[in-house]
């Protein structure tokens, strides 16, 4: 049962698809309740960074506390849980969900429920949330809030009729949704008495306060001065300071109980020792048991980062210890490639998560660098008995030496207007995908289900995606285990030496086809040189295709007289300069672009 | 000898042609008679405005190119030669210059240059065949370089330059073994010998950029290179630098102090200068360049100070040019540096990929350095 503190306080989160107004809906309500004056806000709070705002999508949860007057005259404390919107960070989101009693779910009232959508809404469903249907964008020409209303009902089996109809963006009917989430949320419960456990949602680095842990407290109390411990991990810290959250800053307060949302500090240096869905409790009256759902988070998709001017190699490795930061699930160690020099292997949660990093380094840290093909972890079992985890192609053992290889395969679930199924179903039985089934949303939406290789996903799957269906499929995939799988390491030579930066992993049936494409994607990437260069990609030693870069026959400026001296000096300064952006391999210059070329071979 | 003398070039702009070539990207204009006679004027107040920057200074050397000089009126060279001799130093020996086109000479021209002392006569043929003369612009034909060549040698010219030019579009090895054969038929000392450069801002740059423009086979175009290089040699014409080839005793003297990085100073719009560590132009707007000279006021392009440091890499790109390559141990005391230590490793690196040769002190380029050269040259910028 709840008490009566409690019962005026409601914790939520909104689950909505990419481009359906959840910033927007979290902006407006943090402005009627005057969290924040309109003055205040640099639109959507709660994105605070530049690449979530450019894209739309949340990478960090983000908490916001505030204060609203019911129907019933009573004050309400709603704590509003903003989670991340995107695939490779579900478990994130499960987190954020498990510290919640309700979700908001904001629906497009022309386009209808998405696959991500509908993945988050089963978790919230899974973790018992009471889920608030909210119809947003009806203001628009295209919106038919009465067809999305019944697709709510058909779909997931919610009572939608009640939903509000809302326009985030115009401010229309925002008071309706904090109304609902007072009537139908239920008020947290758990007993102020008990030993403590606070559930960590998410973390960010302070370099004043250290790590800056966001929690909901399930059970018990805390206070400042307090030694908590981190179930999981074992550190035990004393807590320096806590309180509430609200946009851009923290209210301090005097402790956190059973139901609230907020803020810990405890000079915590290593966002490591924090992790997402650890349970903190205290160290002097401990509880016996975690809470349920922590999982350390792993790495699915890999990839080999350089800095391009090699002397930058500090700089790549200062940049990305700032980014680890906040950002427990990036990992990194050191690796050497003969092509590339010195680097790191990175490893991320999925592709977006891997396209985020790339994209900070480049931006925020200003750094120019470059990444080899993404990839995922197999398995190997050699013939002596042997087992080994593989993410770089590199390491690969030769093929005489490889018993069995498995490799990661998803769920994956595509939500698609009928048009497009053919084409859709091309594209997922040319990725090996297994069908698992069709169920029909609506007379015009359908929900594909297939089994697919994880290593056919992280190729460029979600631009084929797009661009057959022009953007109207969304997908989700969810990790499903491993499976045996006939796989070869493709490798590429260059003037018959091996460009170990280059070699990648592929399945025996899919390897002609690919190494084709990119032998001819690099004979068109690599500018011709002084001599012929041959592209080869090989399959061990048996070479499977074969380019041929022409040597150029002269470089030379044929008149240098007196008034020609300045104007060359600068023409040979500028070839100079676009010699310096090239790698060089073996006799070989190689430029930049074609370590990433193979990333998209528009296969 | 990769020492210049001590003694400076002169060179002369002149900015006039009957016809713009096609392939030209030199400041010059068609169309401009109204202009020639005020210009010539302030070129000969530049001479006297600048001879004092010179002071006591030999000339050794005097160009007067263009454009097309042979098309103004010989009066007007006389005027210029007249200048110079009054404001500067020129040497009873020096290689006096001037460029021409076939079609624009006469008898009267040419008495009146050999008596002003001109010496030596720079003529463009660039291809024996008129269809190919046709396609590059020029208004000349075969015909009209026979006729120049003939007058200029029946009134004493013997040093003589001949411009061909090869990897023309259209051009075929039999078009160029007859353009080289015909030169030779005349006894011509000198022969620049040039690749085809598309430059951009020229009607085959608009076109090269339009895609109506085909490149030459490379393996064709390199191929006239050595047939040419192969040829005049056989007839006694050494090949000394990049483009150039010359009997002995007839290598370009004004030419051979740009690559020695020797001292020279320009006159008329647009000519470059370099001296005492600086390299300037001046303006390449003929109405500000004659405004200024006017006033009195330096008609100033650009300029660049040139560094120690810059001035030992221009030494090695001008330097390696020449066939004869560099010597790295008078590089060494003009630049008082250790150039050999400096370059070292580069040098070998060059060597390895058979770009360059040493041999003692001296470095040049190989034959395949020759088609290269820039893959060389980016080394030492």
């Amino acid at each position: 049962m709840s008490n009566e503190r409690q019962k005026r306080v409601r914790n939520f989160c909104i689950i909505a698809h990419i481009d359906h107004g959840k910033s927007t809906l979290a902006d407006r309500m943090l402005e009627l309740t005057g969290a924040l004056t309109e003055r205040e806000m640099d639109e959507q709070v709660l994105d605070n960074m530049d690449i979530e705002r450019e894209r739309g999508i949340t990478i960090k949860a983000q908490a916001v506390r505030m204060i609203y007057k019911g129907e019933d005259g009573e004050e309400y404390i709603l704590n509003l849980i903003d989670t991340p919107g995107h695939v490779d960070f579900n478990y994130e989101v499960s987190r954020s969900i498990a510290a919640c009693e309700g979700a908001i779910l904001v629906v497009d009232a022309s386009q209808g429920i998405e696959a991500q959508t509908l993945a988050n809404v089963y978790l919230a469903l899974e973790h018992d949330l009471e889920i608030v249907p909210v119809i947003n964008k009806i203001d628009l020409p295209g919106a038919r809030p009465e067809e999305i209303i019944r697709e709510i009902e058909d779909v997931i089996g919610l009572e939608a009729q009640g939903a509000p109809q809302i326009s985030a963006k115009n401010g229309i009917n925002i008071d309706s949704v904090l109304n609902k989430i007072i009537s139908d949320i239920p008020a947290p419960k758990g007993d102020e008495d008990a030993p403590l456990r606070a559930l960590i949602f998410d973390s960010v680095y302070d370099t004043y306060k250290g790590v800056i842990a966001y929690i909901r407290v399930m059970e018990g109390k805390v206070a400042p001065g307090q030694t908590i411990r981190m179930m999981h991990t074992g550190k035990e810290y004393i807590v320096t300071e806590l309180g509430y959250l609200r946009p851009g800053g923290q209210i301090p307060s005097d402790s956190l109980m059973a139901g609230e949302v907020g803020y810990i500090c405890a000079s915590i240096k290593d966002v490591r020792n924090c992790r997402v869905g650890d349970t903190i409790t205290l160290a002097s009256n401990p509880a016996s048991e975690p809470l349920p759902g922590y999982k350390k988070a792993v790495p699915m998709v890999f990839c080999g980062i350089y800095p391009a001017d090699g002397a930058k190699y500090n700089d790549l490795r200062d940049s990305l210890e700032k980014l680890q930061l906040n950002d427990a699930s990036l990992m990194f160690e050191p690796e050497t490639s003969v092509a590339l020099g010195f680097g790191f292997r990175c490893g991320f949660l999925g592709l977006l998560h891997m396209e985020i990093i790339q994209e900070r380094l480049e931006r925020e840290y200003n750094l120019d660098i470059i990444t080899t093909a993404p990839s995922v972890i197999y398995r190997i079992t050699k013939t002596n008995g042997e087992e080994i985890s593989l993410d770089n192609p590199t390491n690969m053992p030769e093929s005489t030496e490889i018993d069995t290889m498995e490799e990661p395969v998803v769920k994956a679930t595509i939500m698609t207007p009928t048009e497009y199924v053919g084409s859709i179903m091309e594209l997922c039985q040319d990725r090996r995908g297994t069908f698992l089934g069709m169920d029909y949303l609506e007379a015009t939406r359908v929900i594909l289900n297939y089994e697919m290789p994880l290593n056919e996903i992280i190729y460029d799957f979600f631009d084929a995606l797009k661009s057959r269906t022009k953007g109207y499929a969304s997908l989700d995939y969810e990790l499903k285990g491993y499976k045996e799988s006939n796989l070869v390491k493709l490798d590429i030579k260059l003037n018959g030496e091996i460009v170990d930066a280059l070699s990648f992993i592929v399945h025996a049936d899919k390897a002609y086809a690919r190494g084709r494409r990119m032998a001819e994607k690099l004979k068109d990437t690599i500018p011709r040189q002084m001599f012929e260069i041959p592209i080869q990609a090989c399959i061990g030693n048996k070479i499977i295709a074969r380019e041929t870069v022409k040597a150029y026959r002269k470089d030379v400026l044929a008149k240098c007289y007196g008034g020609d001296i300045t104007r060359k000096k600068k023409l040979l300064e500028k070839q100079k300069e676009g010699k310096k952006r090239m790698r060089q391999v073996g006799s070989v210059e190689v430029p930049q672009e074609a370590f990433m070329s193979v990333l998209k071979l528009d296969m | 000898m990769t020492a210049a003398s001590h003694d400076i070039g002169l060179y002369i702009h002149i900015p006039f042609c009957a016809r713009k070539c096609r392939y030209c990207d030199f400041v010059s204009w068609s169309g401009m008679e109204p202009f020639w006679e005020p210009y010539i004027n302030a070129v000969i107040k530049e001479l006297e405005q600048k001879s004092q920057i010179v002071a006591h200074r030999h000339v050794m050397s005097l160009f007067i190119g263009g454009g097309t000089p042979s098309l103004l009126p010989y009066d007007a060279v006389l005027r210029i030669m007249d200048a110079v001799r009054k404001h500067y130093r020129l040497l009873p020996d020096a290689e006096i210059t001037i460029e021409t086109n076939p079609g624009t000479l006469d008898h009267d021209k040419i008495r009146a240059y050999r008596e002003a002392g001109i010496n030596r006569l720079s003529i463009g043929l660039q291809a024996w065949q008129d269809h190919l003369l046709e396609f590059m612009g020029r208004v000349h034909n075969a015909g009209d370089f026979h006729e120049a060549v003939i007058m200029a040698q029946n009134h004493g010219f013997s040093n003589i330059n001949a411009d061909i030019i090869f990897g023309i579009p259209y051009q075929t090895m039999g078009d160029w073994i007859d353009t080289i054969t015909k030169v030779l038929s005349y006894q011509i000392p000198h022969v620049s010998c040039y690749s085809l450069t598309v430059e951009e801002d020229t009607p085959f740059g608009r076109m090269k950029r339009e895609g109506r423009w085909q490149d030459p086979d490379e393996e064709l175009e390199r191929k006239m290179y050595s047939k040419a290089i192969e040829v005049f040699e056989k007839a006694g014409l050494e090949q000394y630098e990049i483009s150039n080839l010359a009997k002995p005793q007839y290598r370009c003297r004004h030419n051979m102090n740009y690559w020695l990085r020797g001292e020279y100073l320009g006159f008329g719009i647009a000519a470059h200068s370099c001296f005492h560590n600086e390299r300037w132009a001046n303006s390449s707007d003929l109405r500000q360049y004659m405004e200024s000279i006017e006033r009195g006021i330096n008609p100033l392009g650009e300029c660049y100070y040139i560094t120690n440091e810059e001035a030992l890499s221009e030494s090695m790109i001008l330097g390696l040019r020449l066939t004869e390559g560099i010597d790295l141990a008078d590089l060494s005391s003009i630049y008082r540096t250790d150039v050999r230590k400096k370059y070292g490793e580069k040098l070998a690196d060059l060597a390895e990929r058979q770009l360059v040769e040493l041999k003692g002190s001296v470095v040049r380029l190989t034959k395949r350095g020759m088609d290269f050269a820039n893959q060389v040259f980016i080394e030492f910028i």
